[in-house]
């Protein structure tokens, strides 16, 4: 047993352990990654009034930072904003869980099928970078000014991002882990199964990531474009806002869709990050 | 049981001129010509030869994996495949991997993590089950491995190179542990390397293959008692032996 145990001495040595990290150490950590957004919110805000001040547009087509943030706080005491925040996020999650499962469905069925990857493997590559506010003439001619029509484009946009995820982390599987569920007796769906589908999964998380800004992007153009009656969406405000000519909730409207867009992207990251290190593909640092 | 069975099951695995041959551009590259041996339950053999004599190709076909273009080869029993890289899936830790290898055979829990722990424990890798492969040391990860390849319930291991990225001691290390596995586990091992000292310090024969076609161009029976150490003038003087063979081998071959 002596050399068991100068095996398990001599290999502890080139382990990583991790270190348990003390609650100070989070706070600096926690401080060392805001400051630097916030530096950056400052300098927007304040060259934003720097060219309010200059006076290159008068006030009422552009207004300061201080206005629209009055404005903005005012919207978040009126029930209007939360049902028009509300419309909009059921469609962006209902557009969204469709293409997810649309875009995975299509994505094994070209990555296990010859045939099928030889007719339209490339196209759904090409589908990704058709900019999705190309298909609203025909949505609203399929669907009328509806929310059918913004649901129909936003599917459209995510889908083939989410499929060409799966599709890539599926060719990208390291052949010798398949030759070791070979060995190992897996083989057809027991091999998805066990063997690709998780090795698949960073990549088909990075396609999930990309499919929700497609998402939310077409989502945005959609309810710019299609008027849908009594559902004030926030996209619908923002162009409302403008056919008064009511600049500071146009801004406020912007910023919200900002901050929505770029909590839910800090999201998607969070998830990347966290299975790349579980995977291995980062260090345990990053 | 009539003699002639008697005869075959004595034999754990079987090639009859094996050849292999890969379409290489326009030309058919042999990678193995008429390679015929056998190997006998509980033996240990060892193949050595230079790169590009088709050891590789050898276990890919025993372990099916690949088809003979022409000829037989025959594993008794079940086999597990050993790489020079562990080829953990990285997802899952130590005893996730071995666990997989289980549920693969139908094996159920609570039996199956039971299983693994112990298999785990035999390649003294206690207290580091729930590590993902990345948190292992490349001597470890070969351990899970071999845990895993035991998990299979392999009466076969057939090890392409398994210790060569790994430093001079933790193969040492390794060495001792696979002899104690084998010898334990009524194990068969076909175990190709291109080290004639490591042929030597575990193999019972050593065959030594020619390069470009593949084949067995000669065999040693390594009559040294074990446990053998890297060291020993004894062992140094066959694996000379072998060595000057291979170099003459690859000199007439002008493949050097």
């Amino acid at each position: 047993m002596a050399v068991a145990d100068m095996a398990s001495v001599f290999e502890q040595q080139d382990v990583v352990e991790d270190e348990p990290r003390s609650q100070r150490a989070w706070t600096e950590r926690g401080w060392s990654w805001i400051w630097p957004k916030l530096v950056a919110i400052a300098l927007v805000l304040g060259a934003w009034q720097v060219v309010v001040w200059s006076g290159w547009k008068p006030d009422y087509v552009l207004p300061g930072p201080v206005a629209v943030f009055q404005r903005l706080g005012n919207d978040l005491s009126h029930a209007d904003f939360y049902v028009g925040v509300g419309i909009t996020l059921r469609r962006a999650l209902v557009g969204y869980l469709v293409a997810a499962a649309a875009g995975s469905v299509v994505g094994i069925l070209v990555a296990r099928i010859t045939v099928l990857r030889r007719a339209i493997g490339s196209a759904i590559l090409g589908l990704q970078s058709m900019p999705s506010i190309a298909w609203f003439p025909l949505a609203i001619l399929l669907f009328q000014q509806s929310e059918t029509a913004i649901i129909f484009v936003v599917i459209l946009g995510a889908a083939p991002a989410i499929a060409a995820g799966l599709l890539s982390g599926v060719d990208h599987v390291q052949p010798l882990l398949i030759r070791v569920g070979h060995v190992m007796g897996a083989r057809g769906l027991v091999m998805y199964r066990h063997v690709i589908l998780p090795a698949a999964l960073p990549s088909f998380v990075g396609g999930l990531k990309q499919g929700w800004a497609f998402a939310w992007r077409s989502l945005m153009a959609g309810e710019i474009i299609v008027i849908v009656s009594h559902s004030p969406s926030i996209g619908q405000q923002i162009q409302f806002a403008r056919d008064l000519a009511d600049a500071e909730q146009l801004l406020a409207i912007m910023i919200v869709i900002f901050i929505i867009g770029v909590v839910i992207d800090a999201w998607f990251g969070v998830l990347d990050r966290e299975i790349r290190r579980r995977w291995g593909l980062v260090g345990v640092e990053a | 049981m009539s003699k002639l069975l008697e005869l075959s099951e004595k034999h754990s695995l079987s090639v009859e001129a094996l050849t292999m041959a890969f379409p290489h551009g326009d030309r058919l590259l042999i990678a193995l010509q008429g390679v015929s041996l056998e190997v006998q339950r509980g033996e240990f053999v060892c193949v050595v030869g230079a790169s590009g004599s088709g050891k590789s190709t050898l276990l890919s076909v025993l372990a099916g994996l690949e088809q003979p273009t022409r000829g037989r080869a025959h594993v008794h029993g079940h086999v597990a495949l050993m790489f020079q890289e562990a080829a953990l899936l990285p997802w899952l830790t130590a005893a996730g991997n071995v666990e997989l290898a289980l549920e693969l055979r139908g094996i159920r829990n609570p039996a199956r993590s039971k299983i693994a722990k112990e298999l785990l424990h035999k390649v003294h890798l206690d207290g580091w089950e729930r590590r993902r492969p990345h948190e292992l040391s490349g001597g470890m990860k070969q351990r899970v491995a071999l845990a895993r390849a035991l998990a299979q319930d392999a009466d076969v291991l057939l090890m392409d190179e398994p210790f060569a990225a790994l430093d001079a001691i933790t193969r040492d290390l390794l060495h001792e542990e696979l002899e104690r596995l084998w010898k334990q586990n009524g194990l068969t091992i076909l175990f190709v390397t291109h080290n004639a000292r490591e042929a030597v310090r575990l193999g019972d024969r050593v065959l030594v293959f020619t390069s470009r076609p593949g084949r067995v161009g000669h065999e040693v029976v390594v009559d040294l008692p074990r446990p053998r150490s890297l060291d020993s003038p004894e062992l140094a003087v066959i694996a000379g032996r072998i060595t000057d063979r291979l170099k003459h081998e690859m000199r007439s071959h002008g493949s050097s």
